[in-house]
């Protein structure tokens, strides 16, 4: 399982990249692995307006369904349509053709609640023991 | 993980960990979900040819006399008319009609027979049977000492041709012995995933060696109850435990067709008032108009009314589609649009007929 070394986690397994006042998200390899095959992605809506560990996506592999959670408060900007008909990009590249939203960012001083890389491994690998 | 320590595991337990398996708990076992992912197995099952661990599900060997042992009283099949070397699918009911098990049974020679039923139910069924047999009948529970793996997909017939002389030669829902790694083996042309296929029943101790043989052959490759799972339900076959219960008749099921109302069973009497008086409920099956799948436990609407629920939903590779199937209660005509939906999931869906998926290999030949 890869952990990209730029960007920033959360412990329920999002990934945020940060460009300026803009974040792009997704969810991380880690993730993809543990749901499985990727069916079906209901992304973030262009112009919703998300809150930090709430609500924004549902992922749904053969076996389940899934909520995945906004890493970053803000508004939509654009969301990965490519997805709507290839949600397997997420499982064969979760950090770049997977990508699920890019969000205007609300309040920058929420990524001292996200991981960096090194933490989100550590973190990752308590919970495979 | 601790959870696992109480788990039964089957001969091949090394080799799916060897393989990276995906192992999960399964009917009390220890069972392989997934090797390389479910839709790219599910795929290789409809163009190749592939090959389950099947050894959690139970056999029996009864020695039965029809008129007097009172086994075709506990089925829905008719027992009588079944040709030597033929199987068929059918149910064990309790008095009131609810499905104790589905079940094949094996017809070895007049009086030789062996039943096979599932993994969960294997111990209930036994008590079952043993109650119920006269007490002059032999039954035994083989289970423990035989395993089963199953070969299917198009190009099934060629790999079995390559392993056993005359093995392709079997008609659908038939079987033979064959002799197979010096053991002479019952093999039927059977399945549960809608391709022509085989179920191999051979002693545990030489499964790994069947096992290794088989996937040597670089049209097979291993495949887990994932795969297991949507390919069936492409099929509309139902689960038992999931879509069948001891609370589910087979007329709820629209699985009327696997009983012999010629002859007496246990609960054909509560299944004949049922038919008189109209089931309360009937399964459905349906195809969503996204890849959106609908799940266990989703309602079902119909016309704005909450009429039934999901039992069994997936994507299907095949088609691309959610599919599933669920119990409603009332006539919902085909083509009909439904409502498949759980908090803030709503998925629409149309009313159709199994199977979804039409171009299996089953019955080929």
């Amino acid at each position: 399982m890869t952990v990209a070394d730029n960007l920033l986690y959360t412990k329920d397994h999002e990934w945020a990249k940060i460009d300026g006042d803009k974040a792009t998200m997704g969810i991380t390899d880690f993730a993809q692995h543990s749901l499985g095959d990727i069916t079906f992605i209901d992304l973030p809506k262009p112009g919703a307006k998300v809150k930090q560990s709430e609500w924004c996506a549902t992922v749904e592999s053969v076996k389940a369904a899934s909520d995945i959670y906004a890493p970053l408060s803000g508004e939509v900007l654009k969301a990965n349509t490519q997805l709507t008909d290839h949600p397997e990009l997420v499982n064969k590249s979760a950090y770049e053709a997977g990508w699920f939203a890019v969000i205007k960012i609300a309040d920058l001083g929420e990524k001292n609640k996200l991981m960096n890389s090194t933490q989100y491994k550590e973190y990752i690998q308590g919970l495979s023991k | 993980m601790n959870d696992n320590l109480a788990l039964a595991e089957t001969p091949l337990v090394n080799k799916h960990k060897e393989l990276a398996a995906k192992l999960a708990p399964f009917g009390g076992w220890l069972m392989p979900i997934q090797y390389s992912g479910i839709i790219e197995e599910h795929n290789w099952v409809r163009k190749n040819a592939g090959l389950f661990d099947i050894c959690h599900m139970g056999e029996f060997i009864i020695q039965a006399e029809l008129p007097k042992s009172n086994f075709d009283n506990l089925v829905t099949i008719k027992l009588e008319n079944m040709p030597h070397g033929s199987c068929r699918y059918g149910f064990m009911l309790n008095e009131q009609g609810g499905i104790i098990d589905d079940l094949l049974v094996y017809r070895i020679s007049n009086a030789d027979w062996m039943v096979v039923v599932n993994a969960a139910t294997t111990n209930g069924d036994f008590a079952h049977l043993q109650k119920h047999l006269n007490k002059a009948t032999r039954i035994e529970n083989i289970s423990q000492s035989l395993g089963k793996l199953d070969l299917q997909g198009p190009l099934a017939a060629g790999v079995a041709d390559s392993i056993g002389l005359g093995i392709k030669e079997l008609r659908y829902y038939t079987f033979d012995y064959f002799t197979l790694l010096g053991e002479n083996i019952i093999i039927s042309r059977t399945g549960y995933t809608g391709e022509l296929g085989y179920e191999l029943y051979m002693p545990n101790n030489l499964i790994p060696q069947l096992w290794d043989k088989l996937l040597s052959d670089k049209r097979v490759k291993p495949i887990g109850l994932g795969a297991r799972d949507t390919l069936r339900l492409e099929m509309g076959y139902s689960l038992y435990g999931q879509d069948i219960d001891k609370n589910t008749t087979p007329l709820e099921a629209g699985l009327s067709h696997f009983i012999d109302w010629d002859k007496e069973f246990i609960g054909k009497s509560s299944l004949l008032k049922q038919k008189q008086e109209g089931a309360s409920r009937r399964m459905i099956y349906f195809i969503a108009d996204s890849r959106r799948s609908p799940r266990h436990n989703y309602r079902i609407i119909y016309k704005d009314q909450d009429v039934g629920s999901v039992t069994s939903g997936s994507f299907s590779p095949s088609l691309g589609f959610g599919i599933g199937m669920g119990y409603v209660n009332c006539q919902i005509p085909l083509g009909e649009q439904i409502v498949l939906s759980e908090g803030v999931i709503s998925i629409n869906a149309k009313v159709t007929s199994k199977p979804f998926y039409k171009n299996g290999s089953a019955k080929l030949k």
